[in-house]
């Protein structure tokens, strides 16, 4: 009973459409940043490296290199408003959850291949 | 106005407000609180309003008796201030809506009994060296006092014992959704007891004028 209740005061935040996506895939996110007093819409695009929990509180670190081959993760929640949308550039093909070890490797050796459906 | 309800927490979830930020909330259910007596200042001495929550179908006769006026058998019995008890009568329901959003409420409740607890997790207490030759010490209180003089341990000393299943109130917490339908209030952060546990909310004490939002 309480449980059904809290799910359903949950599903009440649930965004609509959620495109598939899981680790591996190459996703670009648009995501909502705040300047000064304007809102803008900031892109976010690289490897998603884990998908983690469920519910309201679900959500997917992407990894991406920035410039002087610098790692940069960043974990946002699926069902936040601040996100504008999630589009999926690239499907990977990879044999575990969490790609974690991505971190250890640069270069030819991070590279993951393509899922071809 | 009534300055309280009594509810039952039903757990916690996450929500996200006009800004997309994530808040932390409280699910309780309040009420439906029913009027049981009205406290009055000629007979009682003090003004307030009695009221009860929850189904009790195991009563006995006298219970039964001083529930019966209000038309409801109510487990518990609190009693709450309010600004004019002239507005309410014997029976009267209380819902949610007692509560505005954005409002600041103080929330009482019984925390969870955590048994016997030692120094370290009853007091913070920091514990003994891991290392460097200790035996037995790594969670030991420490010295208790000085030597013959004053040759006694000072009461109230912290030591080991019985830790939760306590009164504890938590104040200034934010209300921030007011469900009236299912008769819910989700207010920011955690509160005092299990779930299913009962909670007496109040208006806060502290900080009221200087709410946000």
């Amino acid at each position: 009973m309480v449980a059904q209740l809290i799910r359903s005061l949950e599903s009440e935040q649930y965004k609509g459409e959620v495109p598939v996506f899981g680790p591996g895939d190459t996703v670009r996110v648009h995501a909502k940043v705040v300047e000064g007093n304007r809102e803008r819409i900031q892109v976010f695009e690289g490897v998603i490296i884990r998908r983690r929990a469920g519910g309201i509180n679900e959500n997917f670190t992407v990894r991406r290199i920035a410039s002087h081959g610098i790692g940069v993760e960043r974990t946002f929640l699926l069902h936040s408003p601040r996100i504008d949308r999630v589009e999926v550039v690239r499907r990977g093909r990879v044999r575990r959850a969490k790609l974690y070890y991505l971190r250890g490797l640069t270069g030819k050796a991070a590279r993951i291949k393509e899922r071809r459906t | 106005m009534i300055q309280g309800l009594v509810g039952r927490k039903l757990g916690m979830t996450q929500i996200f407000d006009d800004t997309g930020l994530v808040h932390p909330v409280t699910i309780i259910e309040t009420g439906p609180c029913v009027v049981t007596q009205i406290r009055t200042a000629e007979k009682d001495g003090y003004e307030a309003v009695q009221v009860g929550f929850g189904l009790d179908k195991r009563l006995n006769k006298p219970e039964q008796g001083h529930r019966k006026a209000s038309g409801f058998m109510s487990r518990t019995l609190r009693e709450v201030k309010a600004d004019n008890i002239a507005d309410f009568t014997v029976g009267q329901v209380i819902t949610a809506d007692t509560f505005s959003e954005g409002e600041l409420v103080d929330v009482t409740g019984t925390s969870k009994g955590r048994g016997f607890q030692g120094g370290v997790k009853r007091h913070g207490f920091q514990g003994g060296p891991k290392t460097h030759g200790q035996s037995d010490r790594l969670r030991a209180p420490g010295s208790i006092g000085s030597s013959a003089t004053p040759g006694r341990v000072f009461k109230g000393l912290r030591m080991a014992g019985h830790m939760g299943n306590e009164r504890v109130t938590v104040q200034s917490l934010k209300v921030l959704r007011v469900d009236v339908e299912r008769n819910l209030l989700l207010v920011e952060g955690s509160v005092p007891g299990p779930n299913n546990g009962e909670v007496l909310i109040r208006r806060a004490v502290k900080g009221q004028d200087k709410k946000k939002k």
